[in-house]
């Protein structure tokens, strides 16, 4: 699997998931800093890290969402592009019209920092073909501003179309119906607040997350 | 002249620090205070030739998230 990383000035799990990435799948991804206005031929993922890009001035994700690489980041969506945006990632993707609704303050007002367990909602996408709908995971999750919110419509839509791809299985942080990752309508673009990079092997005390990369390898083998 | 642009949670929108602030201002012995909201005020200046509708462009492109947003815009008189 041919990937990218995606890295803005503030992003701090770039290499944690540029790790995660060459464990998984045996190849190391290009890392792109946020000024390219290009993105490296025949990639199979992009993936926009944790972090606090431009320090979340004015919202988090906010300033990243208009940085000159997300151009052509919505442009490889569009053409059917893996992306995944993970913490801020997510939230930049909600910044950048990839994906609807928004990430708030936490109700708690507390940043929250655990393993908390989820709820495989969809398993019909790439990323979570390799998980049973319904199963229970464990993923690691470290954000202040990880509430989910949408006007109910959107929300009805997202539960209609299939396109909660996990929800927390207890509440941690306010989201709107307990929503921790959301899919794009045809599927290829994931945004999600836990951190399956986290959850790759057994020293980091839960593997669950690495099947969200599997299933990606597995998609991409086929296509080719 | 600048111009304002106020920046506030929608209605209905949970405001965690309009929260906070509110706990913060009872605990100092405030009495009287029902609700609080916070929001954000940006100070924009421009030239003359920016118009109403390039300003509020500008919050609906990157000031203000009207997912869970309204901004408000403040622009003095022309004759200034």
């Amino acid at each position: 699997m041919n990937s990218a990383v995606i890295v803005f000035p503030g992003s701090n799990c770039d290499r944690d998931l540029a790790e995660g990435l060459r464990l998984v799948s045996g190849r190391a991804p290009h890392m792109v800093w946020h000024r390219e206005t290009a993105l490296p031929d025949r990639l199979d993922l992009i993936a926009i890290p944790g972090g606090f890009s431009y320090g979340d001035y004015l919202r988090s994700g906010a300033m990243a969402a208009q940085s000159p690489v997300m151009r052509a980041v919505r442009d490889a969506a569009e053409r059917g592009t893996f992306v995944l945006g993970i913490c801020n990632g997510f939230q930049v993707l909600t910044e950048s019209h990839l994906l609807p609704g928004a990430l708030m303050r936490n109700s708690g007002l507390s940043f929250v920092c655990r393993d908390v367990p989820l709820i495989v909602e969809n398993s019909q996408s790439a990323f979570t073909a390799r998980y049973r709908a319904g199963e229970q995971v464990t993923i690691p999750v470290a954000h202040h501003d990880g509430n989910f919110q949408a006007d109910a419509e959107t929300l009805d839509r997202l539960e209609g179309e299939g396109r909660i791809a996990f929800r927390y299985a207890d509440q941690v942080n306010g989201s709107a119906r307990s929503i921790a990752g959301i899919l794009n309508q045809a599927g290829n673009v994931l945004g999600m607040m836990p951190h399956p990079e986290r959850a790759v092997e057994p020293a980091h005390g839960f593997s669950d997350g690495r099947r969200l990369f599997e299933g990606l390898i597995e998609a991409v083998t086929q296509a080719a | 002249m600048k111009t304002r642009v106020y920046v506030t949670l929608k209605n209905g929108v949970l405001d965690p620090q309009g929260k906070a602030i509110h706990h913060a201002l009872e605990g100092l012995g405030f009495a009287g205070v029902n609700d609080v909201r916070a929001g954000k005020l940006i100070e924009l200046d421009l030239d003359p030739s920016v118009s109403d509708a390039d300003i509020e462009d500008m919050c609906r492109k990157l000031l203000a998230n009207t997912v869970i947003e309204n901004f408000r815009i403040e622009r003095p008189e022309a004759a200034a």
